[in-house]
């Protein structure tokens, strides 16, 4: 005779339930990481290829002369001199600067701004619309009333930058608590998250995904306020990428403005990519919202 | 005893007749612009003793949820009193897990809101990962989970809370038939081990037979409750069953005539 094993009714449901557990689970194939990486690189490749083959054509046609529009060759390795060279990294660290410190100071007028909205219903009455005013007018226009008040100093390029840049976060914070699922803020009372723990655990962190994208917004703001402001608000002895943009056509050096502009380019990117999009990917993997 | 959710804060003796652990009694609750009122609730009055597990069924725009916010002390009755002994927790049809937490920061989230130190926040989110069976999956965010899964991570996040009443509101709607079986077992292996009280609101009835000890009918617009049934039948009970079915029925039609009352609104 054989023996059997006899198993408790309660291990029966364990089995059940485990294994009704692993069918739900999708099975995920692995992504071959390099495959990904260069699945993601090669467009961005080829289209600034693309771009590259354009300007030389331009170039090429001759509808304006060299000295005035320089082919893509000559630019690049002016760019890699300027790179090999201290003046441009000065000038790219106090730029950098600037934008550090005056994202930074919009990160936390927006947010206090964008706190204060979302707590106050008559607040929001009175300002909100104006908050998105002020996102629309061009950050250009504050800098005859910021050199007004505060003369051709740091202050009068901050002023504009944060000016720029906080509405936008503001508006991403108000837009993100807006939007949070009336059940999660059910479920948070429930578990008793009340007063600033209810801010902390609940409010904010589902509002996070819509204001990383304020962020995102702000700083593409930021960025474009300060080289207006670099380029109307010159400080004497002070290099900066606006200045180097300046002189570059003051002196007529077309190699010079483009590298510069590259520059300039390169910066917004990189640091939208990498800040920001490292940001956004890593939220909206945690939230399932991202593919692999 | 603490009397949660009452206008008037009034100290209702829960503990008198000794087990009643929720009482309701005349509730009455309205929505709307002054003048133009809706009456959701209209005098509902209902006692749930210690470990039992009651299931309300009503159709729809009977209140129940409405009623399961006023005891979860969401929202305020318009009238009438609520007390509960110990502390209720809701759960929602959808689970309402945090997207940004795991499992496990779900679980753990009450437990952190109680001021635990880390340590024991850590064993307690092992241990009640474990009565939901799901102790390899702590670290799944929600959207990793199935629908079945997630409401088990939904009771385990009740449960951390120190919750002794469950309130449930249609959990396992949007789920498959299969599953929903199985967590019939798991709830009622849950309630009987955590020794826990368990109000249960469903439009499926048979749902009902299988889980109450007693099943709530409530009328619709307003809510009342017009009927009760008790369950006598053996645990656990199989939904298909024809024991079950026959109750199922009687209760249908009792429902089904309520709906009747409707037919000229």
């Amino acid at each position: 005779m054989t023996e059997r094993v006899i198993r408790p009714i309660g291990s029966r449901l364990d089995d059940e339930l485990r294994g009704m557990d692993n069918l739900e689970l999708p099975l995920t194939p692995r992504r071959d990481r390099l495959a990904a990486i260069w699945a993601g690189l090669w467009p961005k490749l080829a289209a600034i290829g693309l771009a590259l083959l354009v300007w030389q054509l331009v170039v090429w046609a001759g509808f304006r002369p060299v000295y005035v529009l320089p082919g893509p060759l000559v630019v690049l390795e002016r760019l890699a001199a300027d790179l090999a060279g201290s003046d441009l990294l000065r000038a790219t660290a106090i730029t950098l600067q600037r934008a550090v410190i005056g994202f930074s100071l919009a990160l936390l007028i927006g947010t206090a701004l964008g706190l204060a909205i979302v707590r106050s219903l008559r607040l929001r009455t009175a300002v909100a619309s104006l908050i998105t005013g002020l996102q629309t007018m061009p950050s250009i226009a504050w800098f005859p009333l910021a050199i007004l008040l505060f003369g051709l100093t740091e202050t009068a390029i901050m002023f504009v930058v944060v000016l720029g840049a906080a509405p936008s976060i503001a508006n991403g914070l108000i837009y993100g608590v807006d939007h949070i699922p009336r059940v999660l803020l059910r479920a948070g009372t429930v578990l008793g998250a009340r007063g600033v723990a209810r801010y902390r655990y609940v409010i904010f962190p589902a509002a996070l995904p819509s204001f990383v994208g304020g962020l995102k917004q702000g700083w593409a703001f930021a960025w474009r306020s300060l080289m207006a402001g670099e380029l109307l608000v010159i400080i004497a002895a002070v290099p900066s990428i606006g200045v180097r943009l300046q002189f570059a056509r003051e002196f007529s050096d077309a190699p010079g403005l483009l590298s510069t502009m590259i520059i300039i380019l390169l910066i917004g990117i990189l640091v939208d990519l990498v800040v920001f999009g490292t940001l956004d990917r890593a939220i909206r993997r945690r939230w399932g919202l991202l593919e692999i | 005893m603490s009397a949660l959710a009452s206008p008037q804060r009034a100290e209702v003796d829960v503990s008198r007749p000794a087990e009643v652990v929720l009482r309701v009694r005349d509730v009455r609750k309205t929505y709307g612009p002054f003048g133009n009122r809706v009456l959701a609730l209209d005098g509902i009055s209902l006692e749930v003793r210690r470990g039992e597990f009651v299931c309300m069924v009503g159709a729809s725009g009977c209140g129940k949820t409405t009623l399961l916010n006023l005891i979860a002390a969401l929202d305020r009755p318009s009238r009438g009193e609520i007390a509960i002994d110990g502390r209720a927790s809701l759960l929602f049809q959808e689970a309402a897990l945090f997207p940004w937490l795991t499992a496990a920061g779900n679980i753990e989230l009450p437990l952190r809101l109680a001021g635990l130190t880390r340590h024991d926040r850590r064993r307690e989110v092992e241990r009640l990962l474990e009565l939901v069976h799901l102790g390899d999956f702590g670290d799944k965010r929600p959207h990793e989970l199935s629908g079945g899964m997630r409401q088990r991570v939904a009771v385990a996040r009740s449960l951390a809370q120190d919750a002794e009443v469950l309130l449930m509101d249609e959990p396992f709607g949007s789920l498959d038939a299969m599953t929903r079986d199985l967590l019939h077992d798991e709830l009622e292996r849950i309630w009987r081990e955590a020794g826990l009280t368990v109000l249960f609101v469903t439009h499926d009835v048979r749902e009902a037979v299988r889980l109450g000890d007693r099943i709530v009918v409530l009328t619709s617009r307003p809510g009342r409750v017009v009927d009760e049934f008790p369950v006598d039948l053996a645990r656990p009970r199989n939904i298909a069953s024809p024991e079950v079915g026959d109750l199922a029925g009687i209760v249908t039609q009792r429902l089904r005539a309520e709906v009747r009352r409707h037919a000229d609104d």
